[in-house]
């Protein structure tokens, strides 16, 4: 029996140190594919956008078809105004739930509030678009910014209620017990000692959320519509970057291509400034907590 | 007689659903002493010590017959306010449990919670407090750190000055020493000396020898009932029960 086995070892184990050595280098294969689309895009987006980045692309307003220059200040003040007002109804309404998921529903309701969730998350956005449009457009007769936020923020519900849950859920019993047995009522123990607990992951999902949908363009196009001046009020029309791009992009003028691919190069790096901004804060309060 | 700080329970069962953990148990803690408690794993002296502060209300399907008193009143009466009495019985887990919090915050979280908000007192209690925990001395410099970055050992003397903050009664732990080293449970059991004479302490052990060096009587459970309770010279010199004799001399458990 033992020499069977030994036997079939030995005459196996050239075939499979092949097929290890295959392995890893199909596998080394995929990942190289992942950073070279990346990469692509990039230096795509680089090398056609970079020569409209100037200054007056964040300093100046649109310019009408045919003057050259010009630049999107009022698309990238629109995109944090709407980034704002996603945060106001996403953040609340998101965190709340996750937490009461996590420390208060039965099994069962969250279960289905998860599952729910979960299917939110997989709706197109050009739905959540039709939606704010029904819901909030049409009774105020108008696009406006409101409606723009309040699209992105329902977008954002169900990202930050499945991420916060989760991170509220890892906060160790014994911290919430500890809490409780000091004579601390239950919500005192969730507010100030569960969530600071669970504060930089949910930190992290947040602005995941956020960079997702800063740059969502369909939502918009029902509700915040787009504007080529400057927006005074949340009642009116406002622009956004996403849409400032798509409408440049699909225009027949080489200029406002540039335009576009600049447009672009700034979403992009607004993503990656939020979540560097987030990395940082987490990382500077896991050193405080870990007393480094 | 003095029922401040007091304990009584009377034929208590205690139930996990179906799971029966706690047998007609019985005994008294008095006021100012240390009640140990040993027993195999599972014996139910977890459960017992989490009957005293309803800690066990936090898992669902669980149920308690039977009578347990603190200081004299029933504390499984529906008019027992739950939060004030785990105010009067504070507790010190096996798992130090700092809050991710500063130190002196760590302390001063109970006190504002009660609605204290004078700084000056809250000081006062915060330095009484890590005094009297036998910690000031080495986090008196420090007290806006992180408590995370304490010791196993400071931490666990963090919850300890955590929970005596808010004046308690009662001060229950639950096998407080299980995750520290020699040193640092040489100090845990040395202040334990100097708390008793303000407070009562139950305390959940599997080290016999620290009940034995610590306890004024010591409480020996297995499958859920209380085998043998007594003043621990007699419990670890003269046992009356042979099961008592033989978990003690360590022929099993």
């Amino acid at each position: 029996m033992k020499d069977t086995i030994h036997a079939a070892f030995e005459r196996t184990r050239q075939r499979r140190a092949v097929w290890d050595k295959i392995m890893v280098y199909v596998l080394t294969l995929c990942a190289i594919g992942v950073l070279f689309i990346l990469f692509n895009i990039l230096t795509h987006l680089f090398i056609q956008g970079v020569t409209s980045l100037n200054w007056d692309f964040f300093t100046h307003l649109p310019k009408p078809v045919g003057e050259k220059g010009g630049g999107m200040a009022n698309g990238i003040a629109g995109t944090f105004t709407l980034l704002g007002l996603a945060i106001c109804i996403g953040v609340p309404i998101g965190l709340g739930s996750g937490v009461y998921l996590s420390e208060y529903a039965d099994l069962k309701f969250a279960h289905l509030v998860r599952f729910m969730a979960d299917v939110m998350n997989g709706i197109p956005s050009i739905v959540y678009g039709i939606f704010a449009y029904i819901v909030c457009v049409l009774p105020m007769k108008g696009f406006s910014a409101l409606s723009g936020g309040f699209a992105l923020g329902i977008m954002m519900i169900p990202m930050i209620t499945r991420t916060s849950e989760q991170f509220v859920r890892m906060v160790p019993a014994q911290l919430r017990e500890a809490g409780l047995a000091l004579g601390v009522p239950k919500w005192r123990v969730t507010l100030d000692i569960v969530l600071p607990a669970a504060l930089a992951g949910i930190t992290t999902g947040v602005m995941v959320s956020l960079a997702r949908v800063a740059g969502e363009t369909a939502p918009l196009l029902f509700t915040a519509f787009g504007n080529r001046n400057w927006q005074h009020s949340l009642t009116q029309p406002i622009a956004a970057l996403p849409l400032q791009i798509f409408s440049y992009a699909i225009s027949p003028f080489d200029d406002w291509h540039r335009q576009a691919w600049a447009g672009a190069i700034v979403l992009i790096l607004l993503v990656l400034m939020i979540n560097g901004w987030a990395q940082f804060y987490v990382m500077r309060r896991n050193r405080w907590s870990s007393g480094k | 007689m003095n029922t401040k700080g007091s304990i009584s329970v009377k034929n208590l069962n205690f139930y996990y659903g179906e799971q029966h953990a706690l047998k007609n148990v019985s005994m008294t803690v008095e006021p100012n002493k240390i009640v140990a408690m040993i027993g195999p794993s599972g014996c139910g002296k977890s459960t017992l010590i989490r009957v005293f502060n309803r800690m066990n209300d936090l898992i669902p399907s669980t149920r308690v017959e039977g009578e347990v008193l603190v200081d004299g009143k029933d504390i499984y009466d529906k008019n027992m306010d739950v939060v004030s009495l785990r105010r009067r019985v504070g507790m010190v887990f096996q798992k130090s449990t700092p809050f991710p919090k500063s130190i002196h915050d760590n302390i001063a979280y109970g006190l504002k919670i009660v609605g204290i908000k004078d700084h000056r007192i809250i000081s006062e209690t915060v330095e009484k407090s890590l005094r009297r925990a036998a910690l000031w001395d080495e986090v008196k410099d420090h007290l806006n750190k992180s408590a995370m970055s304490l010791s196993g050992g400071q931490q666990q003397r963090l919850c300890i000055a955590r929970a005596i903050a808010v004046d308690p009664e009662i001060i229950l732990m639950d096998e407080p020493c299980s995750a520290l080293d020699p040193i640092a449970t040489a100090r845990i059991e040395e202040l334990m000396g100097t708390l008793k004479e303000e407070y009562t302490i139950v305390i959940v052990t599997h080290n016999m020898q620290q009940a034995a060096r610590v306890s004024d009587k010591t409480a020996f459970l297995m499958h859920g009932q209380i085998i043998e309770f007594s003043k621990t010279t007699d419990f670890f010199t003269k046992p009356s029960n042979k099961i008592t004799e033989d978990y003690i001399t360590g022929r099993f458990g």
